[in-house]
């Protein structure tokens, strides 16, 4: 009886289980977009006068702009994880909201940007990129692939990110239970990690 | 309950801190765009990465709280950093040795 009375009061946590096995997620993130930045290099080594020149096409204040907004998103996860700590339950919920609407800035930028390269006809497989030389070509389809799979991180960060802000409301996020919220920190962090390489080697290095 | 918040505002970095590495980000971002504006010819790439790795190391010290982890973190961090680095200078030894 004991026994049983034992299993039903035990609540079994390991926080720190917890947090090694998002580690362990990021690694394959890391593998994932690791394969595109291989990519990019051997792409880039092998045609580089026409990286160059399809670099310049990009513009490198939306990209600077885009990248203010991520790195203070990843200020105001950071903080929201600080202020559970400290039982500020709703300043904690302000912060996740301004991560979700920071992020969201993100994604309206990427919009446009992406509406004006379509506009000048340059989008996969149309026929302005297909004549420019190949180089240029496997410049623009990086450029669409890996924004485009960090774009999706982003979406998919604002779903985990809104999740956590959802269960801190309803207490199961709390002062002394908060690995989930610092498990979606982590991956918002690393989102943001894959933007501070992308950023320079896809809008800067020209 | 009063003395376990004071023990929560000693065991876990403040605000300050948080704030502190966002404007060093946000002033390696300047120095980064700024950099990109010089052409140092072969080294421009190089400098690029380097502010981008200092940036990361930043993130992941700090907002990514490594730097308070238990170590068996951070050597499974530095095993994925290095294994990455390997991947490429084996890939280069193909294309930029011959």
């Amino acid at each position: 009886m004991s026994t049983e009375e034992h299993s039903v009061l035990h609540v079994h946590r390991d926080d720190i289980g917890s947090r090694m096995g998002m580690w362990l997620f990021l690694f394959t993130e890391l593998l994932l977009f690791g394969g595109l930045f291989f990519l990019y290099s051997v792409y880039r080594f092998v045609n580089q006068e026409q990286f160059h020149i399809a670099a310049k096409e990009l513009n490198t204040l939306i990209g600077t702009f885009n990248t203010i907004i991520l790195l203070t998103s990843s200020l105001t996860m950071a903080l929201a994880i600080a202020a559970i700590q400290r039982n500020n339950k709703s300043l904690s919920v302000f912060f996740q909201t301004l991560t979700i609407l920071l992020a969201f800035g993100f994604l309206v930028n990427k919009y446009f940007e992406w509406s004006i390269k379509f506009h000048h006809g340059i989008f996969p497989g149309s026929e302005v990129l297909l004549n420019k030389p190949k180089g240029e070509i496997l410049f623009f389809g990086l450029y669409y692939v890996m924004t485009g799979l960090h774009g999706l991180h982003v979406i998919i960060g604002i779903v985990l990110i809104g999740v956590m802000t959802r269960l801190t409301i309803k207490n199961v996020i709390n002062q002394d239970s908060y690995v989930k919220l610092e498990a979606a920190g982590l991956y918002w962090h690393l989102v943001d990690i894959i933007w501070i390489f992308l950023f320079p080697l896809f809008y800067l290095i020209t | 309950m009063d003395q376990q918040n004071t023990h929560a505002e000693h065991k876990y970095p403040g605000y300050g801190i948080y704030i502190l590495v966002w404007l060093g980000l946000l002033a390696l971002t300047g120095v980064t765009v700024t950099l990109a504006g010089i052409n140092f010819g072969g080294l421009t790439v190089a400098t690029a990465l380097l502010v981008a790795s200092v940036k990361s190391f930043l993130v992941l010290k700090i907002f990514m709280h490594l730097g308070a982890e238990q170590k068996a973190f951070k050597i499974f961090v530095l095993v994925a950093i290095f294994f990455i680095l390997i991947s490429f200078v084996l890939l280069f030894s193909d294309y930029s040795f011959i």
